[in-house]
């Protein structure tokens, strides 16, 4: 056991956990977010996927230990109702979950890419986002609510 | 307007903060002594509700103080809307502002068995029920009113909630002034079924289609916002005090049993320890990643048993050779056999599907306490909560009103999949740890574990007479039954917590024909199963998989018609029309062709070279009265076995639309997944267990290979019932490829899916 504080959503979080402890399980049990989810454990699907400074990684496979100072951000943290993400409001205005379980491997990689790339193709919409999955099949309104966000974004 | 509702603080009770029930007798007119002395009444009894019963009008819908509508929905929404559906409809029947409508689904605590999700019956049946439900209330409301207002009911008419007179608004009583706050206690003539089947009608008739004013009108949904903010949980987010975590410990040769279990292994685990009854084995922690560690740690020494399982290269040989354990025909038309024989030429192919998992985008995860006074409630992302809540009460054996069952949204549902077995074996933890058990699959139980979609080969034939007509028709389905484990977890018998803790695996008998209305002089249309590899706890039991067989049986049927159509060098679609007699079903194949722009000639093409060509291709079927036809086409890239399947134009006919908005991304969705199944998805196995455990062995279809377009031509029939959308727009896809792809390279596949090792094989 060791001790951490983490900067989740812009507030510390002191926690006592195993450091080989991914950091999912951490931002679900010790800090009580409702997401990110365990989709597979194995970095393959995306459904756990944070910021860390910024980029999207996969907080199934990435110890507690490795977070250190870093500033993690998850999707409640990348917007609210009140003040949301664009990529937020286009997920409502394109009705795009069903389920809705994979979402933060969609917006969060979505959101670093759409801050970083300016008007992008489909195909680089895609590209960026390939790997994640969707099992409902959501895919066409997904890519619909990207395109709609990176409007919004300019 | 929400219509989610935190489970966890929700109870019947506080919305419905009444005083009691106000009873109506149906048929019986209500004086102002009787109205007075049921509300002394009712007042002297404060907590009373009647019974949730299905044959109380107050289990479907109540008014509560403020006027607005509770509707209480026995079966659950998947992601496909009908949260919106079912609340337009309520809204509807009893004129009232459809934001004024919350619905709250799949709770043993507040509805009835409906029957869960099942069979796309959200609205074919459950929203039957809830429409009749509604307009009785509105029936009972405008009674009351009469009552009230001293005026014939004939004379009243009901907007947004208030009973007023026709020819003077200002004589009026709203709702929420005539019940508001209070139960109804009507009786309803139930038709005496629990789940789908439930009918229980009042005396009133649900409105005239022509009257609608919210049915049939796109209206978004509810349960986006809060999942893209986060704000409200998951299955998997449900967080009880003093609850630890579980896993289970599955065996590596399906079918082996325990010989022994060394707890020590985990002895440095907070918390640990491991929970077993017979085979039944899981570890639980005070914290999830310990019960992760622990699952690792623990050293358990299996029997050294028989794989159960074949080399899979030999799978089809072995669902030919295999006994057939049932058989079921259709009633046959005229005299096949005797056609046959009088053929001038016949055509033949055999087509195979493999087992495909649910593969749910999380593994199942169900949460359980047992209070001290031994009432169970258990949080499940289960589809058939109400089922769930039988199973867990026969597997714990106690009585069924002990137990609870609250769905929450889980991670994904698409038929039976791993979430009832999660709930039982929860329930068995809970139980001997004596603390709420919070247990989460791992992603390799998730797809290797879960029941499989089952493989099958299917032998089609047509006879042909020398002027080139089909002059018989004959089909044949032979596979592993859709029913090893039934559709929901209600029985010991159908979980892995049964089979782990000792109770047989009882595979039951079922397949399915082909759905169409193609009418030939002589039909014979057959399915038959086999027995299961292994009659205890596998991952290779086949369920439910999103519409049940019917991809594996129309990619046969409707690829077979397309064989037929080359054969003879007819158009595709011009064969199929001259053989389809259901006049929506005509309607439906000429909407696919116009939309899709189809060009009437034969298949294949055979004017392109070079190493990608393009090609297109019909399937249609019809699914519980829905009806869908649809275009693929197709680029296929001969040189990688790459298939991209450009655009789809779906045609799509369930009846009468509640809300096209929802059900054009129902369409979608179900395209996807479907075209995910079509190109990638097959479990893979060994003899002894199931080898696809994760996205990289059970790969389904990723971002960069998706549509750029799926067109949909919704037919609106007003006057007709709505069916079900759920499903049907899966069933054609795989045959709609698989005919596109014979049209751009003129080669026919016949085995699923088309990976690109298939198509590439296929093309040297």
């Amino acid at each position: 056991m060791a001790k951490f504080t983490l900067d989740v959503n812009g507030k510390p979080h002191a926690i006592d956990v195993d450091p080989d402890m991914p950091l999912l399980y951490a931002l679900k049990n010790d800090v009580g977010l409702n997401n990110p989810q365990f989709g597979c454990g194995l970095a393959q699907c995306g459904a756990c996927t944070v910021h860390l400074n910024g980029q999207p990684i996969r907080s199934c496979v990435t110890p507690v230990s490795a977070v250190g100072d870093s500033k993690v951000v998850t999707l409640s943290g990348l917007g609210t109702p009140e003040k949301p993400h664009p990529l937020q409001t286009a997920y409502v205005e394109e009705q795009v979950t069903q389920c809705g379980y994979c979402i933060s491997g969609w917006i969060m990689t979505a959101a670093a890419f759409l801050r970083d790339n300016k008007k992008p193709s489909d195909a680089q919409i895609k590209q960026a986002l390939q790997g994640i999955k969707c099992r409902c099949g959501t895919h066409v309104n997904i890519l619909r609510a990207v395109k709609r966000a990176a409007t919004m974004m300019g | 307007m929400t219509k989610m509702e935190k489970p966890a603080n929700f109870s019947r009770r506080s919305l419905l903060k009444a005083g009691g029930a106000f009873v109506v007798s149906i048929g019986m007119p209500i004086g102002a002594e009787t109205l007075l002395s049921i509300n002394t009444a009712f007042a002297q009894a404060t907590a009373t509700r009647p019974p949730l019963v299905p044959n109380q009008l107050s289990s479907y819908v109540a008014v509560n103080a403020d006027g607005t509508v509770s509707a209480f929905f026995g079966k659950m929404d998947m992601g496909q809307g009908l949260y919106v559906s079912i609340g337009q409809m309520v809204a509807e029947e009893l004129d009232v502002a459809f934001e004024k409508v919350t619905v709250f689904m799949a709770d043993t605590r507040t509805s009835v068995n409906q029957g869960g999700a099942s069979g796309s019956t959200g609205l074919q049946m459950g929203g039957r029920q809830m429409r009749a439900a509604s307009a009785e209330a509105r029936r009972v409301l405008i009674e009351m009113a009469a009552q009230k207002l001293n005026l014939p009911a004939e004379q009243l008419t009901v907007t947004d909630g208030v009973v007023h007179a026709k020819a003077d608004a200002s004589k009026r009583a709203s709702y929420a002034e005539l019940i508001g706050g209070r139960h109804f206690n009507v009786e309803l003539e139930w038709n005496k079924q629990m789940g789908n089947a439930l009918y229980a009608p009042g005396k009133a008739q649900p409105k005239n289609y022509k009257d609608y004013k919210i049915v049939g009108k796109p209206i978004k949904r509810v349960d986006v916002a809060p999942k893209a903010f986060c704000t409200e949980p998951f299955v998997t987010d449900i967080k009880l005090p003093g609850m630890v975590h579980a896993r289970m410990v599955r065996p590596p040769v399906a079918g082996a049993t325990i010989v022994s279990v060394d707890e020590s292994s985990i002895k440095n685990i907070p918390g640990g320890r491991v929970v077993r009854d017979n085979n039944f084995l899981a570890v639980v922690a005070d914290n999830e990643w310990d019960a992760v560690k622990a699952l690792r740690q623990l050293k358990v020494q299996w029997s050294n048993s028989q794989p159960p399982f074949i080399d899979q290269a030999t799978l089809y040989g072995h669902i030919r050779k295999a006994p057939v354990r049932h058989r079921e025909e259709m009633k046959p038309v005229g005299n096949v056999d005797e056609a046959f024989k009088s053929a001038a030429r016949v055509i033949e192919a055999d087509y195979e599907w493999p087992f495909q998992s649910h593969a749910c985008m999380g593994p199942a995860c169900a949460v359980v306490e047992i209070a001290s006074n031994g009432h169970v409630t258990c949080w499940s992302g289960s589809q058939k909560p109400h089922f769930l809540r039988d199973g867990i009460a026969r597997t714990l054996g106690v009585k069924a009103e002990t137990v609870d069952c609250i769905w929450v949204v889980g991670p994904g549902s698409y038929g039976r999949n791993d979430a009832d077995d999660c709930g039982n074996d929860c329930a068995v933890i809970a139980k001997a740890v004596g603390r709420p058990v919070r247990l989460q699959y791992m992603r390799d139980e998730g797809t290797g574990w879960d029941p499989k979609g089952p493989a099958s080969i299917h032998r089609a034939r047509a006879a042909i007479d020398a002027n080139g007509q089909v002059i018989a028709y004959d089909f044949l389905s032979k596979g592993f039954s859709r029913i090893d484990v039934n559709t929901n977890g209600s029985q010991p018998r159908d979980t892995l917590a049964g089979h782990f803790r000792g109770v047989e695996l009882r595979s039951g008998n079922n397949f399915g024909l082909p759905s169409e209305s193609y009418a030939f002089a002589n039909k014979r249309m057959a399915w038959e199963t086999i027995p299961p590899f292994l009659e205890r706890a596998s991952p290779l039991r086949s369920a439910h998989l999103r519409d049940p067989v019917g991809p594996q049986i129309h990619f046969a049927s409707e690829s077979f018609m397309d064989e037929v159509a080359a054969a003879l060098a007819i158009d595709p679609i011009e064969l199929r029309l001259r053989h389809v007699k259901d006049p929506r079903d005509i309607a439906l194949l000429k909407a696919a062709a116009q939309k899709s722009g189809w060009q009437s000639r034969p298949s294949p093409r055979k004017d392109q070279t070079g190493s990608t060509v393009s090609g297109r291709g019909v399937a249609y079927a019809t699914r519980n009265g829905t009806r869908v036809a649809i275009v693929a086409e197709v680029d296929v890239d001969r040189s990688t076995g790459k298939i991209w399947a450009r655009k789809f134009t779906v045609a799509h006919d369930c009846g009468q639309i509640i809300n096209p908005d929802g059900l054009v991304h129902t369409i979608e969705g179900n395209i996807i997944q479907a075209l995910s199944r079509t190109l990638w998805e097959e479990v893979k196995f060994d003899p002894k267990s199931v080898t696809s455990v994760d996205w990289q062995t059970y790969p389904i279809l990723d971002m960069t290979e998706i549509p750029e377009t799926i067109d949909c031509v919704l037919l609106d029939y007003p006057d007709r019932p709505p069916t079900g959308a759920g499903e049907g727009a899966m069933r054609p896809v795989a045959a709609a490829v698989a005919n596109a792809v014979f049209d751009a390279t003129g080669v026919r596949i016949r085995q699923m899916p088309f990976t690109p090792d298939r198509i590439r094989a296929s093309m040297s």
